[in-house]
């Protein structure tokens, strides 16, 4: 999977779970600032990324995803 | 044996109403913040009122509507997990001051899920032939171990009681209380503890929200199952008032199109081991679901324990 598709895959999830734009995310967006993704929604992203990509993002790796790209990176590494 | 059954309900909060504008005063907060975070608009504060206090009140208007007196009743649970007071308990002062005579008296600590816990408890007593009539509540000063410097949590909890009448069910009678599914996960218990002196309610939000979206509706799900009730057959849920965004994400996983759901957090805030009793009380009083309807209380947090079990509504 290449970082376009999971960048992709993260916009389809962001719109659904806290109704962000999906023409604002892009790899240097941070979640909280610039998207407005507040804390709860962060672990519902999280939580469906789980699912759509496979992969685990244990709780104390969450604060570390600052950036879209951040929680890219991630993926693509442990998908 | 049968089984038993809620024959009423009663509860209590204190008079004093306090805002998200009233915290916005002390801490740094908004009003636009705690709505869209856990969707609080008020909470009730003790003042003069013990856990005690609070659990009388509610149990006496309990058993004022229940058709019994103090002198049938013969086993007192109390669910909390604020009582200051250790001994006697809350659950032999609430005999006292309601004149019931020689119970088997007992607190049950849980935190939030201390309701079911405790209603299943009398359950099992009544079962066994052990008790008869029984006063179950949930009773909570939140407010005396709050941290009132730290805005993520103070602006969440409220002061509150709620409490049960629970008799035998007549022979050939379907039992009105249904299999409890109980359970903790004490290897993240202290995600959200009360530990200590002065001890305070500490917790780490993100990971018990997680917790709670994603592992409870399948415990949920698994007490409709062992009452045999289908969950479009619910008539209501009642599920501890945490959160307004845990209790959407439980009930978008749970898939259950036919249930009033309980949103007292709106007025009341998250009240512990109050929180069911206080809600389902409202519903009843409300007329807002059917006497005899199935309706699934599910009790979740501090600890972190769950219970739920299937009731017919009183």
């Amino acid at each position: 999977m290449t970082r376009d598709e999971i960048i992709a895959g993260l916009a389809e999830i962001l719109e659904e779970v806290a109704g962000v734009n999906p023409d604002d995310v892009a790899e240097e967006k941070s979640f909280t600032d610039e998207l407005d993704v507040d804390s709860l929604s962060m672990v519902e992203v999280v939580v469906a990324a789980e699912e759509k990509f496979g992969v685990k993002i244990p709780d104390n790796e969450v604060q570390n995803l600052k950036t879209v790209g951040d929680a890219v990176s991630y993926i693509e590494s442990n998908a | 044996m049968a089984g038993s059954r809620i024959l009423s309900m009663g509860h209590y909060q204190p008079s004093r109403l306090v805002t998200n504008d009233d915290l916005a005063a002390i801490v740094d907060t908004n009003d636009e913040w705690i709505r869209d975070r856990v969707g609080i608009v008020t909470r009730r504060i003790a003042e003069g009122e013990t856990v005690a206090d609070m659990a009388a009140s509610a149990a006496g208007k309990a058993l004022a509507a229940s058709g019994l007196t103090a002198a049938d009743i013969d086993m007192v649970v109390v669910a909390t997990c604020s009582s200051i007071d250790r001994c006697p308990n809350v659950a032999s002062r609430v005999a006292s001051k309601l004149g019931i005579a020689a119970p088997a008296a007992m607190d049950v600590n849980t935190a939030c899920s201390g309701f079911s816990y405790a209603l299943s408890t009398a359950d099992h007593a009544i079962r066994a032939g052990a008790a008869h009539n029984a006063i179950v509540i949930g009773a909570e000063k939140l407010s005396d171990i709050t941290d009132w410097s730290d805005r993520s949590t103070c602006v969440l909890f409220g002061d509150a009681a709620g409490a049960a009448v629970v008799t035998a069910a007549p022979d050939g009678e379907e039992p009105g209380i249904g299999p409890v599914v109980w359970g903790s996960a004490p290897e993240k218990g202290d995600v959200l503890k009360i530990e200590g002196w002065q001890p305070y309610i500490q917790q780490e939000g993100q990971t018990v929200f997680r917790w709670a979206t994603t592992m409870l509706a399948p415990l949920a799900r698994q007490a409709c199952e062992r009452a045999g009730v289908a969950l479009e057959d619910l008539a209501a849920f009642v599920p501890h008032q945490a959160n307004a965004r845990i209790i959407d994400g439980i009930v978008k996983r749970l898939g259950i199109p036919n249930a009033v759901i309980a949103k007292d957090i709106v007025e009341s805030g998250n009240t512990s081991a109050a929180s069911v009793p206080l809600a389902l009380s409202k519903l009843v009083e409300r007329r807002e679901v059917p006497s005899g309807a199935p309706v699934l209380l599910f009790g979740f947090g501090g600890g972190l324990t769950y219970a739920g079990q299937v009731i017919r509504c009183p």
